[in-house]
């Protein structure tokens, strides 16, 4: 048996510690008198976080030489597919009971769900080619493919502003956290740029 | 009058089954008079002071005593605050106001009237009867709450005050004690929060202050010591912890709408027909049941008020 590596425990025991939490209070029956929006206001802010780690991966590289959490890319970004499936299952299967009459509103006329929905349609591939048979059957594709998630990030930022009671671009209101994780996806993105990255490296070297 | 607030512990909530029964007894005394589904806020315990006088005016209404049986737990009312004061996590609400000074407290009534005052709480609960109003309670976020009330009518507020000819609207404050309210700091919002209604609006028998529900002084999450209910409205409307009162000539700004004004307009009534930017409006989830429901237009009250907003565009009412 592989032994296991103080940072792979971390990754993994911190990556299941909101579904944890979830069934912790699921089973000490401490949600709020609101469970369904509770479920789904964590498991959205466990999917989200999780992406944005998983895109601080190669940052952590380019600007530390730090290269050992560059396999924990994967495994991040399949543990915060797993909460976001989680999430839109709440929300199909508990919270709209799937009432179509309710739910084609609800979901396609809104900006943040369908932001969200579009935001997770894209999502299922990448899940799927993740693993070893996935990416060879894609081949050289896999790159370009998984390089959409910088787009899918910066709009689920807009779901997660719009999901809260403010307006994120006039920067007044419920705005502090999604604007937080929207600036550290902006800077995760900027650090990728090819000149931003050379430079990074030659001024660390 | 002894009117140092409460402070509720969790023991102290009144389950709804308790409530219920304790209603039924005072029925058969005959305290409560059937068809007025109004409750007199008699204490459970012989050392428990009664804030919030009896109810007197027992109004029978049929649409009340429907709504007794579908009244919100109480620890749900008193656990699930938006209150962004002192948190923007409801759940934090209450154990964040816990030690909450609502007494002493003020409240200056003044702009366009004729006779301005400044109420002290006790004056309020000695100078008008307070009655029990069971509403249902419609958040923007799409979730509601049937709370009984305990209040009494801003018409009889706006009379002792005598608003002049000039006066169209009336705009109400929160207190803003950043010593007390540790949301405040957050400078993304535009403090102190504000909220306005059409004279006409403030005038309506449905528009109470209320200093109570469930019969029990009101807790500083839900607003204590006073604050507003405007029941065919979203919660936002209705006001919590108010110091000031002003009739105006204009129509005031309000919080959520200098926030977003695409989205939190003045007028802000529940209507499952009018599209939020933001959230379907078309149902919403009553807390403690797992199916949603339909939002009903005005919350249900259409028939008081819907002749408030005749010949008025629908499309600017949100
Ligand atoms: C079909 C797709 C989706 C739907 C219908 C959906 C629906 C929702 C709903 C209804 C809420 C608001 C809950 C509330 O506050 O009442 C929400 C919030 C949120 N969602 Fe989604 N979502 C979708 C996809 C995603 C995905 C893919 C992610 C992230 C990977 C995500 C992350 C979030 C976050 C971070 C929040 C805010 C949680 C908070 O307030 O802390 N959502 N979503």
């Amino acid at each position: 048996m592989k032994k296991l590596k103080p940072l792979s425990i971390l990754v993994h025991v911190g990556s299941l510690l909101p579904l944890a939490k979830l069934i912790f209070d699921f089973l000490t029956n401490n949600f709020s008198p609101n469970p369904i929006q509770d479920l789904e206001q964590q498991t959205g802010f466990a999917a989200i976080t999780l992406l944005i780690l998983s895109l601080a991966i190669t940052p952590l590289r380019t600007l530390f030489n730090w290269r050992a959490p560059a396999k924990y890319r994967r495994v991040l970004g399949l543990y915060a597919f797993l909460y976001a499936t989680l999430h839109v299952t709440v929300y199909f299967a508990i919270d709209y009971a799937f009432d179509f009459s309710l739910l084609f509103e609800a979901t396609l006329e809104k900006r943040y769900t369908l932001i969200g929905t579009i935001s997770y349609l894209l999502l299922i591939p990448l899940a799927i080619t993740s693993y070893k048979w996935g990416m060879k059957k894609i081949g050289k594709n896999w790159k370009k493919l998984h390089k959409t998630v910088y787009l899918i990030a910066p709009m689920l930022i807009l779901h997660f502003a719009w999901a809260r009671k403010g307006d994120i671009f006039s920067l007044q209101g419920d705005v502090l956290q999604p604007l937080i994780y929207g600036v550290l996806v902006i800077l995760f993105l900027v650090v990728r740029i090819p000149v931003i990255r050379r430079k990074l490296i030659s001024l660390r070297k | 009058m002894d009117t140092k607030s409460i402070p509720l512990h969790p023991s102290e909530v009144t389950p709804k089954d308790q409530y219920l029964s304790r209603r039924d007894f005072l029925k058969q005394a005959g305290i409560v008079t059937a068809g007025a589904a109004l409750l007199a806020a008699c204490g459970t315990s012989a050392d428990e002071t009664p804030v919030t006088p009896v109810p007197q005016n027992l109004s029978a209404d049929q649409e009340t005593s429907s709504l007794f049986k579908e009244l919100t737990a109480e620890e749900s009312i008193l656990s699930y605050n938006n209150y962004y004061e002192f948190s923007t996590d409801k759940e934090r609400v209450a154990k964040l106001s816990k030690d909450f000074q609502s007494s002493p407290w003020t409240i200056e009534v003044g702009g366009l009237v004729n006779n301005p005052q400044n109420f002290s709480i006790e004056e309020i609960l000695g100078n008008f009867s307070i009655e029990e109003r069971i509403y249902r309670m419609r958040c923007v976020e799409a979730w509601s709450m049937v709370i009984p009330w305990n209040g009494f009518p801003l018409a009889e507020l706006l009379k002792a005050v005598d608003p002049t000819p000039d006066a169209k609207f009336v705009r109400f404050e929160t207190l803003a004690d950043p010593d007390q309210m540790p949301g405040l700091s957050n400078g993304l919002y535009p403090w102190p929060y504000q909220e306005g209604l059409r004279l006409d609006e403030a005038l309506n028998d449905l528009t109470i202050l209320s200093t109570g529900l469930y019969g029990e002084t009101l807790a500083s999450q839900n607003g204590a010591p006073i604050r507003l209910v405007v029941p065919w409205k979203y919660g936002f409307k209705s006001i919590k912890s108010i110091v000031k009162i002003e009739l105006t000539a204009e129509q005031p700004s309000t919080f959520w709408e200098d926030i977003a004004p695409k989205e939190y307009g003045f007028y802000a009534n529940v209507n499952p027909e009018i599209d939020h930017p933001r959230w379907s409006q078309a149902s919403e989830r009553r807390i403690g049941e797992l199916q949603r429901r339909d939002t009903l237009p005005f919350n249900g009250y259409a028939e008081e008020v819907a002749h408030l907003y005749e010949g008025m565009d629908p499309a600017t009412l949100y």
